[in-house]
């Protein structure tokens, strides 16, 4: 973003951190597997703020009790997708909440070009803004590659 | 870039292992005291009644254990041992009851992360068209992650004689995750002697995978009977005078007919006494019952099972 020193994308929980190591990530899971949460895996390639459904990596995963089976989904999403953002999310199915409850990102491109703001002019001197990836002008599948 | 140049407070969280201040364990006793194993095994011992090979096996593998722990602490290379198992025996002799109590002990041990047991049958791992299996094999192995993983009768899952059958595929997956994720589970095969020997035949891969192999024996007549006043002590009934005898009877008879499966027909077979007994009961309309009445089972509510009937011819 254009306001981030990091030159990361921040989306989620924990994205202002350095990345989690597999470990930080599986202590994550058992937390909110120990809250009752589903985990299920998401991925893209267009991080844009506005996209909110990425692609799902299989079913999310219920009645699970350990964190061993979400890092085997973890595992073969980053093994099919590399180069994209993968992100994991925690449904919490408490009557009345029934929403995402945790999410955040655990793969993301070795080098991200962040996104532009454009300016455009309107009638009567009116600006109107528009935030663009620089990444998302080659087609699906190829951004972010090396 | 990818790198933030600051630094994190607290982020590298302390590993969920054992409390700093436990001191590690130098005997075997420290290993069961800090484990608590020990009371799992003693209730395997009061609980169960019989199965003394399967007892043995149970107590061997939980010392293994033990030591293993012992032995990491002087840095002795312990690979993790394989854990995979194979309970045969005929139906009703306790393979499940005892699969649950594994995966406490194994729990208790830190064999096992979380300890619990997921029991499918072949419905739950094998799907019903192409590209059906695979996922709902996963999904299945994903639940019993950090448990045990109990299928019962475990022999269905190979169709000799039907090459598209999907049980195979089911079988690969099982295989690969038995192999590579030792750590994660323990896989409990169960079923029938017999159709177990002809599986394992069919599958050598499956075979040399599993380590134990654990018979059950049938009970006999007298150790059913312990069991049957266990069964009643839990619900609060008991036999009256002369009920022992005339179960024990019936057990002897109900043995030599076909379909007998040990405990649980006797736990059946107790059920329908219980019925007996309140119709009985609930015949005498203007009588005042006491806890006695209520508890107690007489050999009439017994004696007319259709056991007990006499054989035509």
């Amino acid at each position: 973003m254009m306001t981030n020193p990091t030159g990361r994308i921040t989306q989620g929980q924990f994205s202002f951190l350095p990345d989690l190591s597999d470990e930080e990530i599986r202590l994550q899971i058992d937390y909110g597997l120990s809250r009752g949460y589903a985990w299920s895996v998401e991925y893209t390639d267009d991080p844009h703020p506005r996209n909110t459904y990425w692609e799902m990596y299989g079913m999310p995963m219920f009645d699970l009790r350990d964190a061993a089976g979400v890092m085997n989904e973890l595992r073969a999403c980053r093994h099919t997708f590399p180069r994209h953002y993968i992100r994991l999310q925690a449904f919490d199915a408490t009557s009345g909440i029934e929403s995402i409850a945790m999410s955040f990102i655990v793969n993301r491109p070795a080098h991200e070009p962040g996104f532009m703001l454009e300016r455009s002019e309107d009638v009567g001197r009116t600006l109107r803004y528009r935030v663009r990836g620089y990444a998302a002008n080659r087609p699906e599948g190829e951004r972010y590659a090396p | 870039m990818s790198a933030p140049s600051y630094a994190i407070p607290g982020a590298a969280l302390p590993p969920a292992a054992a409390p700093l201040d436990a001191p590690p364990p130098r005997t075997v006793n420290d290993v069961l005291a800090a484990s608590r194993v020990e009371e799992v095994i003693d209730e395997l011992d009061r609980d169960l009644v019989g199965l003394a090979p399967v007892k043995q096996r149970v107590r061997d593998i939980a010392a293994l254990l033990v030591i293993d722990r012992l032995r990491q602490q002087h840095g002795l290379d312990a690979q993790a041992p394989s854990l995979h198992m194979c309970f045969t025996g005929n139906p009703g002799t306790g393979k499940t009851t005892v699969a649950l109590r594994m995966a406490q002990i194994l729990h208790r041990l830190g064999y096992v992360r979380k300890g619990h047991l997921v029991a499918v049958t072949r419905d739950d791992l094998v799907g019903q068209y192409i590209g059906h299996t695979a996922p709902k094999t996963k999904a299945v192995l994903d639940k019993a992650m950090g448990g045990v993983l109990f299928i019962d009768e475990a022999y269905y899952l190979y169709r000799p004689g039907n090459e598209r059958d999907y049980g195979q595929e089911a079988i690969e997956i099982l295989l690969q995750v038995m192999e590579n994720g030792r750590d994660d589970l323990v896989v409990i095969l169960a079923g029938y002697q017999a159709r177990m020997d002809t599986f394992f035949q069919s599958n050598p891969g499956m075979r040399s995978r599993i380590a134990h192999h654990l018979g059950f024996p049938d009970y006999a007549a007298d150790e059913l009977l312990t069991i049957a006043e266990h069964m009643l002590a839990e619900q609060h009934y008991r036999f009256g005078d002369g009920a022992r005898q005339v179960f024990r009877d019936y057990i002897t008879r109900r043995a030599q007919q076909p379909h007998f499966a040990n405990a649980r027909s006797i736990r059946n077979a107790l059920d329908r006494a219980r019925l007996r007994q309140a119709s009985r009961l609930f015949a005498e309309r203007d009588r005042e019952f006491d806890a006695r009445d209520l508890t107690t089972l007489v050999p009439a509510d017994l004696l007319a099972s259709r056991v007990f009937a006499p054989t035509p011819g």
